[in-house]
């Protein structure tokens, strides 16, 4: 009986490697097939709007809020050591370099990530991705592809779309409320700012995106057993999205410091 | 010409498929009957190379469908075309776009021959002028028509039905079978069809087989198969709750 956890424990392991395992063989596929022509294009423009465009409300909104507890929470500390001019470039800092980017990527991963397994699910259940296949069309050139690229291009343009807001709220802030003046609000902000700052945060977007694409159509793919299963499906892909965005991010930003420092 | 050897597929441990042989004629219509549950769709679906054989092979033009490389698979997939049991029509394309979709992807036929092309299926089914309705606006029936127009819009040498008539009215499936028929006589498709309906089995078959315990236990011209001395057969085609089908059944209560 004392076996009994062992053997479920050992069972997670598996199921976990398993994840890993077909998530890497469907990251193989679809980079392969994105550079494989016939290229279309008109798959990838809709779901560029989906992903991308549809996102930028939720982003704005989230991003300026982002943007105000920062400035307060840096103000609540920066004011005990006197130096509320330096409010300004660690807003700036924090936000490029990690909130932007991992704040950006969970929205939509809740957003479109979701959706997508939703999506994806529902045709498995219904056989339409074997509809697909019996007409000769390849369901990852067909569906994967244009979500990859899309994501891949889009999260970091909504990161950086993000980042101009967070700082944005910041700067609110710090000149409405603290009295900081907007000229030294700006040229803290730039100045405390250099390429490899915004460089690694993209970066790291780039990568979010990917992974969001990758994960939520792997879940939906993989639906067994109806509406249920969809549902299940959806909540396991925003889960997992989850921890792989977090995991990712704490990989590149060790990789990051070791490397570029 | 469609040759199915020894085909044998097990689903987590349950037998579906048991060394089941089977031929089926360039042009012939061969009919499948068998009881729900009997992996009558999964038999189709390794026709098409949807699922792969544990054992066993399937041959299509003298090719293994299981070893074909992408190409062929795709050649294979362009001259054979499905229609699946739930319709499995695209809810994000309308009907026009389902219809069409063969056409849209792999070649480079010009708009004007398309929207002829998939009105033309439209009509064969009997819905023409429906092209702009979403799927979701389609009742069952209609679902499946549609489901049936894409798959003889792309003018197919094997078409693989997976009951086509059921959930339809009587008159309607009337039309369907008229229309398996006319594709039979006029334009010598093979058809591979699986029902439940007797009556279109007679009325449209070359051959029809029975399938049983994951095998053919009988095939045969329909008046053959009307004679049949054969009870697991005669029970079937007859209706009847008492027999050796159901016999097992019986003793396990
Ligand atoms: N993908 C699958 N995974 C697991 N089991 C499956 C799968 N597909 C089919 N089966 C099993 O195979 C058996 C045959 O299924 P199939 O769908 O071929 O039946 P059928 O003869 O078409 O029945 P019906 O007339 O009701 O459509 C069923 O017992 C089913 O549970
Ligand atoms: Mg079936």
């Amino acid at each position: 009986m004392f076996m009994l956890p062992f053997i479920d424990l050992g069972r997670k392991v598996i199921g976990f490697l398993h994840f890993i395992g077909g998530l890497t063989n469907l990251a193989a596929q679809t980079v392969y097939l994105t550079f494989k022509p016939p290229y279309k294009y008109e798959h990838t423009i809709v779901q560029l709007k989906k992903a991308g465009y549809d996102s930028f409300p939720i982003v704005s909104v989230v991003a300026l809020f982002i943007g105000f507890i920062f400035a307060l929470q840096s103000a609540y500390f920066m004011q005990k050591l006197g130096s509320e001019m330096y409010i300004a470039s660690l807003v700036a800092l924090s936000i490029v370099r990690e909130l932007g980017p991992v704040i950006t990527a969970l929205v939509v991963a809740g957003r479109v990530g979701a959706s997508n397994t939703a999506e994806l699910g529902s045709m498995q259940v219904t056989e339409q991705i074997d509809a697909l296949e019996t007409m000769a069309t390849n369901p990852i050139k067909y569906l994967v592809v244009p979500r990859f690229v899309a994501l891949g291009i889009m999260l970091p343009v909504l990161t950086l779309y993000a980042n101009i807001i967070g700082i944005l709220g910041g700067y609110l802030i710090c000149v409405m409320k603290l009295g900081i003046s907007s000229s030294m609000y700006m040229n803290i902000t730039f100045d405390s700012l250099s390429f490899k700052d915004l460089f690694t945060g993209l970066f790291k977007a780039w990568i979010f995106g990917m992974l969001i694409a990758l994960i939520s159509c792997h879940e939906g793919f993989n639906v067994t057993g109806g509406a249920e299963g969809v549902g299940k499906a959806t909540t396991r892909s925003v889960v997992f999205t989850f921890i792989m965005i977090i995991a990712a991010d704490c990989f590149f930003t060790a990789l990051f410091y070791f490397i570029l420092t | 010409m469609i040759k199915i050897k020894e085909l044998t597929k097990r689903f987590n441990n349950v037998l579906v498929l048991k060394d089941l042989n089977l031929d089926i004629q360039t042009g012939q219509t061969c009919v499948i009957i068998g009881r729900s549950g009997c992996g009558k769709s999964v038999l189709l679906k390794h026709i098409i190379g949807l699922l792969k054989p544990d054992k066993g092979k399937v041959l299509v033009d003298g090719k293994e469908v299981a070893l074909m490389k992408e190409l062929e698979l795709t050649a294979l997939r362009s001259k054979v075309s499905m229609v699946f049991q739930g319709g499995a029509l695209f809810d994000s394309l309308n009907v026009a776009e389902n219809v069409g979709f063969g056409l849209i992807e792999h070649t480079r036929i010009n708009r004007e021959e398309l929207l002829e092309r998939v009105e033309e299926s439209l009509s064969m089914v009997g819905l023409g002028g429906i092209g702009n309705l979403a799927p979701s606006e389609l009742s069952g029936g209609m679902k499946k028509r549609v489901a049936l127009a894409r798959a003889i819009c792309i003018r197919p040498e094997i078409i693989l039905y997976d009951e086509p008539t059921t959930g339809l009215d009587p008159i309607n499936a009337d039309s369907i079978n008229e229309l398996i028929r006319s594709l039979h006589d006029k334009l010598k498709v093979t058809s591979v069809v699986v029902t439940h309906d007797m009556k279109s089995a007679y009325h449209i078959a070359d051959k029809i087989a029975m399938m049983y315990k994951g095998k053919i236990v009988l095939e045969g011209a329909p008046s053959e198969i009307q004679k049949t001395a054969d009870p697991v057969v005669h029970q079937f085609i007859n209706g009847l709750s008492k027999g050796p089908i159901t016999e097992a059944i019986d003793t396990f209560k």
